[in-house]
């Protein structure tokens, strides 16, 4: 059986937080604890007018990939809540066909 | 595979999911925020709120929610909310308050507030309010209603969306905002809607501060379908770090800035002359005044390459559709009218209103008196209106909202002229500590008033130093309601009962203008109320929410070709002359240039050298943090735990130059008062900027004076005077100048 992973477009991603917001008080993880942590990088000047300012969001040990909210027909609460909208849940050969060919793209799998 | 919600469309307003029932709502204030997002309410068998998630249904979010309703939970339950009326016990700034109840509230605030009206009349009642939102139709109804033409906000030059608004309705009428596909359940996939080819994001961070009912990631959503960005903005924001042209502005040179590029777009006949022709008035005035501000003199004044600024405006016009996501910095800069008529004209030259993926005109949905309104002003008699503070030095203020002039207040308030004031009704403001300039001038204001009254769900350092009785009010979960900025009206459902004895800001209104004047308020209660506003959704508060509480009126474009933009039913705009007012007949009637220009702001390295010398570094405040809305949110651990201190950004070459480094704490100190920030070293700012953090206080720390729970020492409205524009709209609160020196051993964190 094909399993599920996330994929993250982290061009677009903003830091905002929500998907680790989202995940902590969906399953009550203590501060500061959650299935999805967002890493900064930058922002720093690169070259003229360049300029690195990334969030790259990275699944935890803690992630079910929200496997109860599926079977009930939602979405993972990072999914449904990233303000970005740049995280898709789905089968990984799916999701990794959908990767080529894109920059900045990652994809996890649990 | 796909991100299309599965569920099931159009769920009912309430269901059950196993042991939880979840009640869909519009998240509009408490806490304070403009948006009203579509929520999911869930509750346990205790009727507690478990948890808050975003309604996938509800268009105007897609299910998406910020960090500050995802916490929810913690506002709502925390600790330190006020659960019950209560009168002060002790002197004013003494944090010692008695319970009372509501009635013992009720009788004392009517036989106070009726007593100055037959003394000094009811204009002597002033009535003021923060950025709370769905506050803002209570705080007018029960200011006409009892009967004082004096309904305002604590901030100089009410800098805060108010001007944008003022400058457009003066200059076309209506307002616009830029269009990306809200008017329309459907949003992206409505075959109407077009993306903006360039979306120019002005004097704001709209994915963190989501201003003016504006979802900002709305502007990420359309560059992901293409839209390219110009960002205009003294800080390297993530927008500005994914813009095509980044133009790292001189804060307060908004307006230099918008009239060069009107300079280029105007020199290099990049305008749409058949729109211009048809439907704008004054252009070739404009195009004279525009020559007065060439674009390399403009380069000069901003800190901007020429170069840049050609490219930026060459960029924009020659996109269509264009849209401007302007914000903030427009309204916090003193000539802010002339400012935001400037970049009304950008976007008016071009031809990019009312199309989509332009610059779109909006109106209250189905007409409902809740986001703007009557609100009873029109019953007041003449004498009255007459009587409201600032008419005679601000003629403007005829013509637009009815707002009395925030400065003139509080002058009013310290002088008695041109009348003795003697209370204040203060709803949803933490002015001292957030909107208000010189909060010692606030203070001793709000210290000759006879009586103060407060509602609000925390208490705040504003309550603690002026309030005489402090009111409860409610987060959003514990009340009904209605959200109605622009797009679609809303219901806001109740899912708990209150925490206290807390009341919504809605029955407030009702119950206590029953007892002012019952005519005034001639509904038995809340919902009454808002059946009767959503008249032309033709169902009620109850229909509504069956419906799926979620309303969208018809959206058309070109409204000003068919007749569907002027109150009078005839095509073009709604002003005098019908047409895009480029110069303008409704300032030229106030006394002011009908013009746009540019005015250094009033402390700057080029207005004032020599203070230049003294205080060599221009600075900036107001971004806001995802954390946090204003002054709100400081004592939610998790949310504060996303900035536990007040900051400032610094350069770090700047840092160097001033012997300061990463994580010091420094003053920042100005001729007015000095503030402690602790350094954030960091690239995003030019180095002869930096940018301090607003709205601090310490809600752990003690409430009584002198601490008030900490704000002196961190309250950066110290450094900014009360100072308008010369039409009584805008305020310098973002461009001022400073030194920095780090904080000596002894004074503490």
């Amino acid at each position: 059986m094909s399993r599920n992973g996330l994929l993250i477009d982290y061009h677009y991603c903003t830091g905002c937080l929500s998907c680790d917001f989202a995940c902590n008080q969906e399953f009550g993880f203590p501060l500061g604890q959650s299935g999805m942590k967002v890493a900064q990088h930058g922002p720093w000047l690169i070259g003229e007018d360049k300029w690195e300012y990334l969030f790259v969001p990275a699944v935890t040990e803690l992630c079910t990939l929200c496997s109860k909210r599926v079977k009930s027909g939602k979405l993972p609460t990072c999914v449904q809540h990233c303000q970005a909208a740049v995280i898709t849940y789905g089968p990984l050969e799916e999701l990794a066909k959908r990767m080529v060919g894109k920059t900045k793209h990652v994809l996890f799998s649990r | 595979m796909s991100n299309d919600t599965p569920l099931q469309k159009k769920l009912p307003w309430r269901w059950t999911e196993g042991d939880l029932t979840v009640t869909r709502s519009n998240a509009w204030s408490g806490p304070g925020c403009h948006e009203g997002c579509g929520v999911l309410l869930y509750t346990d068998s205790a009727g507690t709120l478990v948890k808050v998630e975003g309604d996938p249904e509800n268009p105007f979010n897609q299910g998406r929610l910020c960090v500050r309703c995802l916490a929810l939970p913690e506002v709502t339950y925390h600790p330190d909310r006020l659960l019950f009326p209560q009168k002060r016990a002790g002197e004013r700034g003494e944090d010692k308050w008695e319970r009372i109840s509501w009635e013992e509230a009720y009788d004392t605030i009517v036989e106070k507030f009726n007593g100055y009206k037959e003394e000094f009349g009811a204009e002597s009642v002033v009535f003021c309010q923060g950025t709370g939102r769905d506050v803002t139709w209570a705080n007018g109804r029960l200011c006409y209603g009892f009967g004082s033409p004096n309904s305002s906000d604590f901030q100089s030059g009410m800098a805060c969306y108010l001007p944008r608004l003022a400058s457009l309705y003066a200059t076309t009428g209506n307002f616009l905002v830029a269009d990306c596909s809200q008017y329309f359940p459907a949003r992206y996939d409505d075959p109407r809607w077009t993306p903006s080819e360039c979306i120019v994001v002005w004097g704001c961070n709209p994915i963190i501060s989501n201003a003016d009912g504006f979802f900002g990631h709305w502007v990420v959503d359309c560059m992901q379908r293409g839209s390219k960005l110009i960002v205009v903005d003294p800080r390297l924001t993530w927008l500005a770090a994914k813009a095509d042209i980044w133009l790292q502005i001189r804060p307060g040179t908004d307006a230099a800035m918008a009239l060069a590029w009107l300079d280029v777009i105007i020199r290099e006949g990049l305008y749409d002359e058949d729109f211009v022709e048809k439907w704008t008035l004054g252009f070739d005035r404009l195009a004279e005044r525009v020559a007065e501000y060439p674009v390399a003199e403009m380069a000069k004044v901003t800190w901007v390459p020429q170069e840049k600024i050609e490219a930026a405006a060459r960029m924009f016009a020659k996109s269509k559709p264009a849209a401007v996501q302007w914000g903030l910095a427009i309204d916090m800069t003193k000539e802010s009218l002339p400012a935001g008529q400037a970049v009304t004209a950008l976007w008016t030259v071009t031809g990019n209103v009312d199309i989509p993926g332009g610059m779109i005109t909006t109106f209250l949905p189905y007409g409902a008196d809740i986001w703007g309104g009557d609100w009873g002003y029109s019953h007041l008699p003449k004498e009255t209106k007459d009587r409201r503070i600032g008419l005679d030095k601000y003629p403007l203020l005829r013509w637009g909202l009815p707002l009395a002039q925030a400065d003139e207040i509080v002058e009013a308030m310290l002088t008695d002229d041109p009348y003795p004031i003697k209370a204040v009704w203060l709803q949803a403001s933490n002015a001292l500590a957030c909107m208000g300039a010189d909060p010692e001038k606030l203070l001793k204001a709000f210290r000759r008033m006879e009586f103060v009254v407060t509602i609000d769900i925390f208490k705040t350092p504003t309550a603690v130093a002026c309030a005489d009785i402090l009111l409860p009010a409610l987060t959003f979960p514990e009340k009904d309601g209605l959200r109605a900025v622009w797009y679609h009206i809303g219901n806001i459902n109740k899912a708990i009962e209150p925490v206290g004895e807390g009341k919504s800001d809605a029955t407030v209104a009702i119950e206590l203008g029953h007892r002012f004047n019952p005519d005034s308020v001639p509904w038995t209660g809340a919902v009454e109320y808002f059946d009767s506003v959503l008249e032309g959704t033709e169902m009620t508060f109850e229909e509504m929410r069956e419906a799926g509480g979620v309303l969208y009126p018809d959206y058309e474009y070109k409204k000003y070709e068919k007749a569907l933009e002027r109150a009078d039913g005839e095509i073009g705009f709604n002003t005098p002359s019908g047409r895009i007012e480029l110069c303008s007949s409704a300032y030229e009637r106030s006394g002011l240039d009908p013009l746009p220009y540019f005015e250094e702001p009033t402390e700057s390295p080029l207005s004032t050298p020599d203070l230049y010398k003294e205080y060599p570094i221009v600075l900036t405040s107001g971004a806001r943090t995802w954390g946090s809305f204003h002054s709100e949110h400081r004592q939610i651990p998790i949310l504060r735990a996303m900035r536990p201190e007040p900051l400032v950004e610094v350069h770090p070459e700047t840092c160097e130059r001033y012997g300061v480094a990463d994580g010091d704490w420094i003053w920042i100190e100005n001729h007015r008062g000095r503030v402690k920030r602790k350094v954030h070293a960091t690239q995003i700012i030019d180095p002869r900027v930096i940018n301090a953090d607003h709205g601090w206080w310490y809600p752990e720390q003690e409430a009584a004076e002198p601490s008030l729970y900490g704000m002196w020492d961190v309250n950066f409205n110290k450094l900014i005077p009360w100072d308008p524009g010369r039409s009584g709209f805008g305020a310098n609160y973002k461009s001022l100048l400073c030194k920095i020196y780090k904080v000596a051993d002894g004074e503490g964190a």
